[in-house]
């Protein structure tokens, strides 16, 4: 049983009542500022906790060997990232690199 | 030109840097949802029931490791929470609307939306017709965000999987991250929860995720009120 399609409508009802919940209360309801600071920490912390083991580990362990093209690739997208700004920068560096290192690795 | 007409322009005209910058990312995300074995009809219609970048990603990220339909689903709820932010804060330039026009106007509210939008209506005040800017940036990053899509579900098919195109997706995740990367507190928070990721890694149905993500917010809270405990005391 393919459960993607519940994700998606689950997850897309929980986004648009999440988006329309403060336009629609507006009066009624005041966010609270705990909330408010809590919320500017999610995408810092919900995306490092997808890079680190993307990054650090291969196979489930942790690789800090340059056998691991993802770690260097990584680390020069971080680079690339702190002084370009840009996205499609980052990516063709990060992409590239990899490429580099696994070649280098062959 | 009616007036509502021209505010709509003036949205569109607003959000096109943006579309410039998103487009290659629907593309991405088009290509890696095909690579994470999603179905094209499925890859491309979460482009239109969830609508959110990044939440997407990650969605595509977790069905390929094979995550459980409670966690992705948590995933995309603690992923999206700060749309309830822009939900606030546009709430007031809204409040007179019909109910159509707020269902309508909360499901194109994206960040890409909300950016230019709140910046216009900080400026121009509450004058009748302004949420057509809002309609005007969300319809338009809408159309981009679906035809962006489409043209990536296509390519993906027909990029060989053994690529290691996935890496594509962190390194998404670090453009966005790295430049906000200035103030102690978000960076201790981004480590401590990339950390936690690591140590966590073997917990089941990628429960380690969710764990995370709470250590680096909470982390990041307490240094926050430290600091501003610190100020205080000085």
């Amino acid at each position: 049983m393919n459960n993607i399609w519940l994700v998606m409508i689950v997850g897309g009802l929980i986004t648009f009542g999440m988006r329309f919940s403060l336009i629609y209360l507006f009066g009624k309801f005041e966010v609270p500022e705990t909330m408010r600071r809590a919320l500017h920490y999610v995408p810092p912390a919900v995306l490092s906790a997808i890079i680190f083991p993307e990054i650090f580990l291969s196979n489930g362990t942790l690789d800090l060997s340059l056998s691991n093209a993802r770690l260097p690739a990584g680390l020069l997208a971080i680079i690339a990232a702190w002084y370009s700004r840009s996205t499609l920068v980052t990516i063709l560096v990060g992409m590239a690199a990899l490429f580099l290192f696994q070649w280098l690795n062959l | 030109m009616s007036e509502a007409r021209k505010n709509f322009i003036e949205g569109i005209r607003a959000e096109v840097p943006i579309l410039i910058g998103v487009f290659p990312f629907g593309l991405i995300y088009g290509a890696l949802a095909i690579n994470s074995g999603l179905s094209t009809t499925a890859a491309q219609l979460m482009s239109s029931i969830v609508f959110a970048g990044s939440a997407q990603f990650v969605t595509a990220q977790l069905y390929s490791e094979g995550a459980p339909a409670f966690v992705m689903i948590l995933t995309i709820a603690v992923v999206n929470l700060r749309h309830m932010l822009y939900s606030a804060s546009l709430a007031p330039y809204l409040k007179d609307l019909s109910l159509r026009w707020k269902v309508l106007l909360s499901y194109l509210l994206t960040d890409e939306a909300y950016a230019p939008s709140i910046l216009h209506y900080e400026k121009e005040g509450l004058a009748k017709y302004k949420y057509w800017f809002l309609f005007g940036a969300g319809i338009s990053l809408w159309t981009n965000w679906q035809i962006s899509t489409a043209i990536g579900v296509f390519l993906g098919a027909a990029i060989p999987s053994n690529l290691s195109l996935d890496f594509a997706l962190p390194v998404t995740f670090i453009a966005m991250i790295v430049p906000v990367m200035k103030k102690f507190p978000v960076i201790a928070s981004a480590l401590s929860a990339g950390v936690t990721a690591l140590l966590a890694y073997g917990l089941p149905y990628k429960l380690g995720l969710i764990l995370a993500a709470l250590v680096g917010i909470v982390v990041g809270m307490l240094l926050e009120s430290r600091q501003i405990a610190k100020k205080e005391a000085q």
